[in-house]
């Protein structure tokens, strides 16, 4: 994993700082142009690896990225899925099986078996989640996806749940059908470490909130920083900023002082930003870690 | 470890489930929905015991504690079973369809001494409690106005079959966002008395409102109006607002920040200058346990198992704290004219200064 990846939480007006900010945000991302230019502006500071959930409007991004391949000949996306909203509004609005009717591909045998109102009467899990993770992963056919994502929403979910045979059929289908790291992105790192563990998942790749004010860490810092120091796994660290809520150069430095944590994922709408931020890591970097 | 049972794992049962399962004091023995398919992938999945029919888990488990999150119809005629058997209740919102039946319940769980609580988690969220700290310090001064807002994208298309669009169901608006945005309107600025220019209009469903608008008069003088649109697709998610004005200043406050303009400094808030005075989720969320979707669900399970370990009968978001919410939904819903006097709680900023000046 390259030590520096690029979030997309800017481009689809996810901001836990602000709902202001949020919406001028999505406002200014509306046009994929508008998108293109500020990851043409990280690809030309170094930055080859774009980390994104599988919102519907990435699905445009990978247009753009499968049409130019002369032009990030070394790209390499990471999705994360899936984008939850989309989920959790069409459960809202046309209850569980329905929605998982809608959004599971159309044709194949599942798709048959819950039109047939047979409806998952074998309740087989791994089926319909490999079915899933498939409609998840279509929009990036063609391109680089070396490490696959589950989302926090889900990872948690399941997690809290104990659904832990998720876990393993995620991680089985993610490295057979993909050929990909499966990876998991979750606000309790310690609980789901346990979980790994015992589903004998050796290394696993996870990302989550690492930041010096302990900032949707659950368990706390202290736990954290033991687990970075002690477990193996291998971290990457979103939100090390908080929204805002720590300096640029003192958040970085908290990141980097933990030699373990392999990756740093960050957000920023401008090219400014992202020089700063990626010259920091670079700079704060006790041992950079090669990929 | 507080033996505990769920009914209900749909949308919002899952998220309890998960949240439940993961409490170091509670033991979720059982849990309970009609939906056969959950139950037998849970039970194959993860173990958990559960039941099609209610009454039989009442009857089969030993249980202390009952989480219910079924379709608001459901929520009286179970709670009240719970009740009558002595479990305490962690209760989905809105609480009641009928006030009628939400008065008899909070008799009911004060003669057994039993903890109830209303899953109304925005009183849990930072901001919103900083927004309710601020005005109960007086520093707004009189407070003569609030606007309640929530808007979401739920209902975008002429077509939705789940309880949430059927009529008499507790399905609409006005149940699923109007409820969130009046407690807030209860918890940080008191009750209102009573509701006119109530519209409610569908912009998509057939049969349920999609938006809900109206305006609320209080005890003190004070008004309020209310917007709430679940048919609003450029909000990316439910969002809430709440933003109150007083003599003396102004405060907004959503999930995210509490944004606090004074015209004067105010002894009850050191060190809070004249102007602007913003504070975000960062610096205002508590740490919980574990995390799911936002530190408030699983704060509000926290403070509900704490309650039942201490015997808290009158904690933040009890059936008699929703029930004012009800009142004004059934005000709103016109089937009561005007709450009676002896209800209605002092206005905020009265209470206040008796608090402060005795």
């Amino acid at each position: 994993m390259d030590r520096v990846l690029f979030g997309d939480n800017q481009f689809f007006g996810v901001n836990h700082m602000s709902e202001e900010k949020a919406r001028a945000q999505s406002m200014r991302f509306q046009e994929l142009g508008a998108i293109i230019e500020v990851l043409d502006a990280a690809y030309e500071e170094g930055i080859r690896t774009f980390m994104c959930t599988s919102h519907d409007r990435v699905a445009d991004i990978c247009d753009h990225f499968r049409a130019h391949p002369e032009k990030y000949p070394d790209y390499r996306f990471y999705p994360c899925m899936p984008y939850a909203h989309k989920y959790a509004n069409a459960v809202t609005e046309h209850g569980m099986i329905e929605a998982l009717r809608m959004l599971l591909p159309q044709e194949g045998a599942v798709a048959a078996m819950l039109k047939g109102g047979v409806a998952l009467a074998t309740k087989d899990i791994e089926a319909i989640m490999q079915l899933l993770i498939d409609a998840e992963m279509k929009m990036f056919y063609g391109l680089s996806t070396p490490v696959v994502f589950m989302q926090n929403v889900i990872t948690d979910l399941l997690l809290g749940l104990r659904m832990n045979d998720c876990f393993r059929i995620f991680h089985d289908h993610v490295k057979s059908r993909y050929g990909a790291e499966p990876a998991y992105i979750t606000m309790n790192v310690p609980r789901l470490l346990d979980v790994l563990d015992t589903l004998r998942i050796d290394n696993p790749i996870v990302c989550a909130n690492i930041n010096k004010i302990g900032f949707r860490m659950c368990g706390g810092v202290t736990a954290y920083e033991e687990a970075i120091a002690k477990r193996r796994f291998r971290p990457i660290a979103m939100s090390v900023f908080a929204s805002g809520a720590i300096a640029p150069r003192e958040a970085i430095a908290y990141v980097c002082g933990q030699p373990r944590i392999e990756s740093i994922v960050f957000g920023a709408s401008g090219r400014g930003n992202i020089r700063q931020t990626n010259a920091l890591i670079r700079e704060l970097s006790v041992r950079p870690i090669d990929s | 470890m507080i033996r505990t049972a769920m009914v209900g794992l749909g949308k919002m049962g899952l998220s309890h489930l998960a949240i439940v399962r993961a409490h170091p004091d509670l033991n979720l023995v059982a849990g309970c929905d009609a939906t056969a398919y959950l139950t037998d992938i849970l039970g194959k999945y993860t173990g958990l015991k559960c039941y099609a029919e209610f009454d039989r888990m009442l009857d089969s488990e030993r249980i202390e504690a009952l989480v219910v999150a079924t379709p608001s119809k459901l929520h009286a005629p179970m709670v009240q079973k719970a009740l009558d058997r002595g479990l305490h209740v962690f209760c989905e919102k809105p609480f009641v369809l009928d006030v009628a039946d939400g008065q008899r319940l909070v008799e009911l769980a004060h003669r057994k001494s039993l903890v109830t609580q209303v899953g109304y988690h925005y009183r849990f969220v930072g901001a919103f409690k900083e927004a309710a700290r601020l005005v109960r310090s007086g520093a707004l001064g009189e407070i003569h106005h609030v606007r309640a807002e929530a808007y979401g994208p739920v209902v975008l298309r002429r077509k939705g079959a789940t309880w949430r669009s059927a009529k008499n169901e507790g399905g609409g608006a006005l149940y699923d966002y109007a409820c969130h945005a009046i407690d807030l309107v209860n918890f940080i600025v008191g009750t209102p008395t009573s509701v006119d220019g109530v519209v409610r209009h569908s912009v998509f469903s057939r049969d349920v409102d999609d938006e809900v608008y109206g305006t609320f008069h209080f005890g003190d003088g004070a008004s309020g109006q209310l917007c709430v649109n679940w048919s609003d697709e450029s909000f990316r998610k439910m969002s809430t607002k709440i933003s109150v004005w007083g003599t003396k200043g102004r405060l907004t406050a959503d999930r995210q920040e509490c944004q606090l303009y004074l015209r004067e400094t105010h002894d009850a808030l050191p060190g809070v200058g004249t102007g602007w005075t913003v504070r975000y989720t960062t610096d205002l969320s508590d740490e919980v346990w574990f995390y799911l979707r936002g530190e408030e669900y699983s704060a509000q399970i926290d403070y509900f198992a704490e309650s039942v370990k201490t015997r808290r009968l009158d904690g933040e978001n009890s059936f008699a704290s929703a029930l004012e919410t009800d009142r004004v939904v059934a005000m709103m819903l016109g089937a009561v004219a005007e709450r009676p006097a002896s209800a209605a709680p002092a206005p905020v900023a009265r209470t206040v200064w008796s608090r402060l000046f005795g």
